[in-house]
């Protein structure tokens, strides 16, 4: 062994060089851009804090984080309880009863959404909603307009978000449930614990670092989603499903409001930092 | 539990897995009739033959095989940069151990959770500063970037547990650095780096608020972007909308299935990002 190993730094240097163009660089620009007043032509002239004043005040701003809240209850909570249950059955009931080639077979089916990019299924559901040719609409004799209504639009947007991302947590939790001891179950078994008990004190607590993991990736795509409200509602009707990240959009490339946009972006990068370091400091204190 | 438990158990789970495949199986099922059929039969009715003058008239429109084409070469080439510069730096970090490599370690990270919206407008001005505006080649550039962030974070802890022992056998055989990383340390890495290589291509090809914004003449449009910005044209009936549909679906299930074996094995990677 040499004793002391040099000019290893420079297999990093190709990568600090395009890490400061793309990352660093337009992450400072994006943070000085949002103190400014600028339409994206010609020189920004300095605001101070105005655009995070503005912001403070701007309903539509608090609104789309109030529809945030929703998309993460959609995207983050009911997935992985869900996910819990559907893997939990799975893996006592399928798995052991049906044999496991029953028990993957189902599980591919769950996974089948999440294979898609996120604007596809999108167009989909796009179709699938459409008021008047719609197949939903047609399969069931309905006359609903599921995205054009405003007091719908959320709830048909969560429910589309449920529909993709169940299958990411059924998958991680069924990889979880391999690694718990059988003899935990066996005991439960012995003392004559109900199903309900065993989830809730066996595999709960023994998937932990799994459900922490999902909940936060889930909670971290659902502050950043933008494809689908893209594709199916465009922030619509009205500001039904206006959501930050398509904000920032609006603000970026329809109203030229580069300032505004840009504080609402760096807002947006700062909760989902935030949220990350939390979930962090968390999950170290429990283990 | 026993007796007819179990079977209710199965039936209840079948009926939701219907419920999550249900709109592949109207999609398909749709892009093949003619629009006479959906109008007098409905989505639920079956399709009297295989009628798939919806699916080329869409893809004649749209120049679909141009569209796959800017997809595969933008996803191809991220995937190949992304893994070589993930290689390089977790070569430094992992196995070079340089000063300072926590923090850079963390920065990788930071930038990994970081919200493109907070990336997107300076990188448009530069780009059309540079003249790479609308052009795959900044789409290229900037995934690379973006999945070698995450490359290299986890791949720096797989080669951190690197055995000392070949390295210095290596080393010992007159082997320089750069040697020793192309004939040892990429070889005996390879099945991480292949998940990697694979997982960096679908997640490219599924991206879309990025090349939405830089991509926008007809020539260079990616797959999802395509299809998102056409959803809903006034164009668009019942059987072409899901004959589009289809062909988003289509090769996001190929990969799917190609991939399958070294996706399973690396979904527990994923989850990490």
């Amino acid at each position: 062994m040499r004793v002391r190993k040099k000019g290893y730094w420079l297999y990093l240097v190709p990568s600090l060089v395009l890490f400061l163009v793309v990352i660093v660089v337009p992450f400072l620009m994006n943070l000085g851009v949002s103190f400014t007043r600028w339409s994206g032509v010609g020189t920004p002239r300095w605001a101070g804090l105005e655009n995070y004043a503005r912001l403070l005040e701007d309903e539509r701003f608090w609104l789309s984080f109030q529809n945030n809240v929703a998309l993460i209850f959609a995207m983050a909570v009911v997935p992985t309880v869900l996910g819990l249950l559907l893997a939990a059955a799975l893996f006592d009931f399928i798995g052991k009863r049906f044999g496991p080639r029953t028990a993957s077979a189902l599980r591919a089916m769950y996974y089948l959404p999440q294979v898609l990019p996120v604007a596809v299924a999108g167009v989909v559901w796009g179709w699938m909603l459409h008021p008047s040719y719609g197949a939903i609409n047609q399969a069931f004799g309905l006359d609903l307009d599921w995205l054009g209504d405003p007091d719908l639009a959320l709830a048909t947007v969560m429910a589309v978000m449920v529909w993709f991302q169940l299958g990411y947590p059924v998958v991680i939790f069924m990889a979880g449930l391999q690694r718990v001891d059988p003899a935990y179950y066996e005991a439960a078994d012995l003392d004559g614990a109900s199903w309900w008990r065993k989830v809730w004190h066996i595999t709960i607590p023994q998937i932990r670092p799994e459900i922490f993991v999902v909940l936060l990736t889930c909670t971290i795509a659902a502050l950043k989603v933008f494809g689908p409200i893209f594709v199916l509602t465009r922030g619509g009707p009205g500001n039904a499903t206006l959501v930050p990240s398509y904000f920032s959009y609006l603000n970026f490339f329809q109203k030229s409001d580069v300032g505004y946009g840009s504080a609402i972006a760096t807002v947006l990068a700062l909760i989902i930092v935030v949220v990350t370091f939390l979930f962090l400091r968390i999950q170290e204190r429990e283990s | 539990m026993r007796g007819p438990g179990r079977w209710a158990v199965l039936v209840s789970l079948t009926v939701a897995a219907l419920v999550m495949i249900f709109p592949f199986v109207l999609v398909a099922l749709n892009a093949v009739k003619t629009p006479e059929e959906y109008a007098s039969e409905g989505p639920l009715g079956l399709p009297g033959g295989l009628h798939l003058q919806g699916i080329v008239d869409f893809w004649v429109r749209v120049d679909f095989g141009q569209k796959l084409w800017n997809s595969l070469l933008i996803s191809g080439s991220v995937a190949v940069l992304a893994v070589v510069l993930s290689v390089l730096n977790a070569y430094a970090l992992g196995i070079g151990r340089v000063r300072g490599r926590l923090s850079i370690l963390v920065l990788f990270l930071v930038a990994n959770t970081l919200p493109q919206e907070a990336l997107v407008y300076p990188l448009y001005y530069l780009a059309k500063e540079a003249g790479l505006y609308d052009s795959r080649l900044s789409m290229i550039i900037i995934f690379t970037v973006i999945q070698a962030a995450f490359g290299t974070y986890l791949l720096s802890a797989v080669l951190g547990q690197f055995p000392k022992e070949i390295l210095e056998a290596a080393e010992i055989d007159g082997a320089g650095r750069f040697r020793a990383l192309v004939r040892v340390v990429v070889p005996i890495s390879r099945p991480t780096l292949s998940v990697l290589l694979i997982f960096f291509f679908i997640w490219t090809w599924n991206e879309f608020f990025l090349p939405l914004i830089f991509l926008i003449s007809n020539d260079n449009q990616t797959v999802p972007v395509a299809l998102g910005v056409l959803q809903g044209e006034r164009y668009m009936d019942a059987t072409m909308s899901s004959a589009s549909a289809l062909l988003g679906i289509v090769p996001a299930v190929a990969f799917f299935l190609i991939f399958q074996r070294t996706l399973t094995r690396g979904v527990t990677v994923g989850a990490v990002k």
